[in-house]
């Protein structure tokens, strides 16, 4: 596993999500409303939304282009939808927040 | 000649009575009433709901003005009967008014008992009895101080539980060691003490109060014990005994009560008693169903059957406290001959009794779980032997013969005659065959058709359950659509409850209301966040998290992430410099696309997320602000040019519609909101396909709303016609008020119109004036705190953690 730090948990705010930018493409790290902190690609399996910008409620995100929910823990779109995007391993260590990018780092190497 | 029949007293019970008389022996009585309460009939029961705000007045009137116009009776408001004269056969008020009678009924209820400590008399000293009673615990409640109930029975915690959910801190004074110890145990009412408890409301049990003291009004209350309450509202709420000093007086028997036979027929053969003042057997009544078995018994007689006879009934009593569940019914005292059955769940709140003898049940105490009440009055009515029974029966109806916990299962189990409304007496039969033999298909048909639920509505959900069983899917509940998953609610009964309980945050709102997510959905959240910042817009903090990504960021998302920025051009008009800004920007962040958007302005899209505080900043340098073009909020007020340049402008179009802008921007609504103003009834600028629209004529302005021009095509209503623009403003403001105090989230105004009625919009706003600047001064108040620039907010700082990534990672880091 390849932990990469990409900040603090104070960095994200409640019920929200924040981007960190890799060189293949956008992952969407959110916060819930009890603290706890998932990553998953910010690309909507519908049609690509970002779902970074998205209304977080549990552990789910609403995208913001056409309403998925899709589920921060297994990455899988909710409901009558079907579809699914990467989860990426997120820890937390005290306030400071590690993806990671083992798989992103192998393919880029 | 028709008889005269004068009825003293205008409340349920001889409400109920007319009913019945008119049907059974229509016009043969010339009807009178007296009433000293200056009002028409009305729900008593639902008091309770009304102080704590979960109903108005004008839902609890049973009859209203017209209903005794069109049964021809005559109603004396606020005109108490100070004299009867059985020789003359007359009745006198207070206002002079002899009226003669064949037939009189008095139903002159009950009055509340009063506590003679000393200052019981003071200023601030209340009862709970009537609206009047109840209009002034809503006054004493807007200060928030501190009040103290006196009695801990059923209207006492009724009286505190509204009170509280008024906002004011609570203290219950009960003289025994129980709360409601006439109709529970004491184990219930500890439970039912600790709810009350966890509500925030304090109770003091076997508390003896001394007096009442204060400077020329209630400032304390002070206990046998030392303990003294500091509070400037005293409720009373101890008891009632019947009101029959007026028959006395009259030389009519009197008991506790007017004493009456079982045909309510007193010493007088031509009058009779009914209600709470009547004493019938050596008992007086105070719960609804037995005063409305006097009811039918009375008309019965006055119709001129001699056989109706009042029979004794055990009533159940329930607290309408919402969120407290408690059922209690018959004998559940203690004794040799007696066996009880009791079931415990502390975890889940539950407790239940039933109270045995002869293997038949004689008492019933639930308290948390209430749904086999009927079930269980069913077999206490019946006398049925249980024995058979005996292991299972605490567990309830569904749980005999094996048969799944099923609620609808229970109530199709339920024989005909079982009493599913307590309050009318209305039995199972009665409804399903009302329902099948009318073609009954919603809640309120049902209601008006057999009275089931229409008294303090607690059968409601059995009612329910049995429409779906007699007409399965042509019921459809959803006259209330739920908001969402995440709760039973609708719209309209959250942005009561908003009110009413003074929710100001959405994880109170949840709480309260009960919703079953921890913190909602993409649905409720952003609909909670803008009823709460309309209707608290000084206190309510906006919750970013709970809006749309638009409204989050200020700008407009595209389909590849990329957002378009409008900037506000007021009215619609604009100049060089601002021109020269825009193209500027255009070429300073390659913005690849601008258009000219319908609403008279232009849009810069396909800017990246990054770069928008920085377009922002370079409008906001050339003075531009957020157009809002992403808002459920004002966005455009579309203009011509009007009698400024055209020939045939009537008024200034432009400078109104720019000034309409300037007026309401920033503020939010329910939905988008799009206003236009054409200088004449050539109508360039199409306002009569808007939100809210004017056309402006020679002798004024006329002012259309609810037009559409998207997913549906539809004309503008005419809401009225105004002299000057001033005027306008202020019906078009009010107008918006109204629909956003009453709309639904993303609701447009023509869906909102039609739901509401177009009369009633034009009556509140045309009509009413005083209306009309109470909404006109609740926008201005609102627009305080919403005209605050979002752009250049952000420009200078604010959300910046939205404008930029936690953090880049590059290829050298992730391929370590």
């Amino acid at each position: 596993m390849n932990w990469i730090a990409i900040g603090s948990i104070s960095d994200i705010p409640r019920r929200g999500a924040r981007c960190v930018a890799t060189p293949e493409g956008k992952i969407a790290v959110f916060r819930t409303a009890d603290d706890q902190v998932y990553a998953i690609d910010d690309h909507c399996p519908h049609r690509g939304g970002p779902l970074s910008q998205g209304i977080v409620h549990g552990t789910a995100v609403t995208c913001p282009l056409h309403n998925w929910v899709i589920s921060l823990e297994t990455g899988k779109a909710l409901g009558a939808d079907e579809g699914a995007v990467r989860t990426i391993p997120v820890r937390v260590e005290g306030e400071r927040l590690f993806i990671a990018l083992e798989a992103l780092a192998s393919r880029a190497a | 000649m028709s008889e005269r029949l004068v009825i003293i007293g205008n409340g349920m019970a001889p409400g109920r009575m007319l009913e019945h008389l008119l049907e059974q022996a229509p016009g043969r009585y010339t009807v009178t009433i007296f009433n000293a309460e200056p009002r028409v009939n009305y729900d008593r029961i639902m008091l309770s709901p009304v102080l704590s705000g979960e109903k108005a007045y004008e839902e609890i009137i049973i009859h209203g003005d017209g209903w005794y116009i069109a049964n021809n009776i005559t109603l004396y408001k606020g005109h108490k009967i100070v004299a009867i004269d059985r020789t003359a056969k007359t009745v006198t008020s207070d206002h002079g008014v002899t009226e003669p009678y064949d037939k009189l009924v008095i139903a002159t209820g009950s009055v509340p008992f009063i506590i003679p400590v000393p200052g019981h008399d003071l200023p601030g000293v209340l009862t709970y009895r009537d609206l009047d009673d109840v209009q002034a615990m809503m006054l004493a409640a807007q200060s928030r101080a501190k009040a103290v109930v006196i009695g801990g029975g059923l209207l006492g915690l009724e009286a505190a539980a509204g009170l509280n959910a008024q906002g004011m801190d609570v203290t219950v004074l009960h003289v025994m060691p129980t709360l409601m110890e006439r109709q529970l145990d004491p184990a219930a009412g500890y439970l039912l003490q600790r709810a009350v408890e966890q509500r925030g409301i304090k109770v003091i049990t076997k508390a003896n109060t001394q007096a009442i003291t204060g400077n020329g009004k209630v400032g304390q209350v002070e206990l046998a014990d030392g303990t003294i309450i500091p509070a400037t509202l005293v409720v009373m709420a101890v008891g009632i005994r019947p009101n029959s000093a007026l028959a006395k007086q009259a030389g009519i028997a009197v008991n506790r009560g007017i004493v009456v036979d079982a045909g309510m027929r007193s010493n007088d053969p031509d009058i009779y008693a009914l209600g709470e003042c009547a004493e019938v057997n050596g008992q007086v009544y105070g719960l609804v169903a037995p005063l409305y078995e006097m009811a039918r018994v009375t008309a019965s007689q006055l119709a001129g059957n001699e056989a109706a006879a009042f029979v004794h009934m055990d009533t159940p009593t329930k607290l309408k406290v919402t969120g407290i569940d408690l059922f209690s019914l018959g004998d559940f005292a203690e004794g040799e001959d007696r066996q009880e059955i009791v079931l415990r769940d502390a975890a889940a709140g539950v407790y239940k009794r039933l109270v045995l003898k002869d293997d038949r049940i004689i008492g019933t105490v639930l308290y948390g779980e209430t749904a086999d009440g009927a079930w269980f009055n069913d077999l206490k009515k019946k006398q049925t032997d249980i024995s058979e029974m005996r292991d299972t029966l605490i567990f309830g109806q569904s749980y005999q013969g094996g048969a799944p916990l099923d609620p609808m299962a229970a109530v199709a189990a339920l024989p005909d005659d079982a009493e599913i409304c307590g309050c009318n007496g209305v039995c199972k039969g009665k409804i399903t065959g009302a329902i099948t033999a009318k073609g009954l298909t919603s809640l309120d048909d049902v209601r008006a058709h057999t009275k089931a639920s229409a008294s303090c509505g607690s059968c409601t959900g059995l009612v329910e359950k049995l429409m779906v069983l007699t007409i399965g899917d042509k019921y459809n509940p959803a006259a209330v659509q739920p908001m969402c998953g995440c709760t039973t609610l609708g719209h309209d009964e959250v942005r009561r409850l908003i009110i009413a309980k003074r929710l100001k945050t959405i994880p109170a709102v949840m709480q309260e209301l009960e919703w079953t997510t921890s913190c909602g959905c993409a649905k409720c959240r952003p609909a909670l966040n803008y009823y709460l910042v309309c209707d608290w817009p000084d206190d309510y903090a906006d919750d970013y998290q709970s809006r749309f990504i638009n409204e989050r960021v200020h700008a407009n998302i595209q389909k590849d992430g990329t957002y378009s920025v409008v900037p506000r051009m007021w009215g619609g008009v604009t100049n060089a410099a601002e021109l020269r800004a825009i193209a500027d920007v255009v070429d300073k962040f390659e913005i690849p696309m601008v258009k000219v958007t319908g609403g008279q302005r232009i849009d810069m899209l396909g800017i990246r997320k990054e770069d928008l505080p920085a377009v922002w900043a370079d409008l906001g340098q050339a003075g531009f602000v957020s157009g809002h073009a992403y808002a459920k909020g004002l966005r455009t007020v579309k203009t011509c040019v009007g009698s400024d340049w055209c020939r045939f402008g009537t008024q200034d179009s432009t400078g109104f519609g720019v000034r309409i802008e300037k007026f309401m921007w920033g503020s939010w609504t329910p939905a988008k909101v799009k206003m236009a103003v054409s200088g004449c009834p050539r109508n360039c600028a199409e306002a009569t396909c808007k939100d809210v629209g004017v056309i402006c004529v020679d002798s004024g302005y006329e002012i259309h709303f609810a037009g559409a021009a998207g997913l549906d095509i539809k004309g503008t209503e005419v809401l009225g016609m105004v002299k000057t623009e001033d005027e306008a403003l202020e019906h078009i403001v009010a107008l918006t008020q109204m629909y956003r105090e009453q709309g639904r989230y993303l609701e447009r105004i023509y869906k909102w119109a039609k739901r509401i009625g177009i009369p009633e919009i034009k009556r509140q706003i045309m009509d009413d004036g005083e209306k009309r600047k109470a909404y006109y001064d609740r926008f201005v108040f609102s627009q305080k705190f919403a005209q605050v620039d979002p752009w250049s907010e952000r420009v200078s700082g604010k959300d910046k953690h939205e404008f930029r990534p936690m953090a880049s990672v590059g290829f050298a880091q992730a391929a370590e």
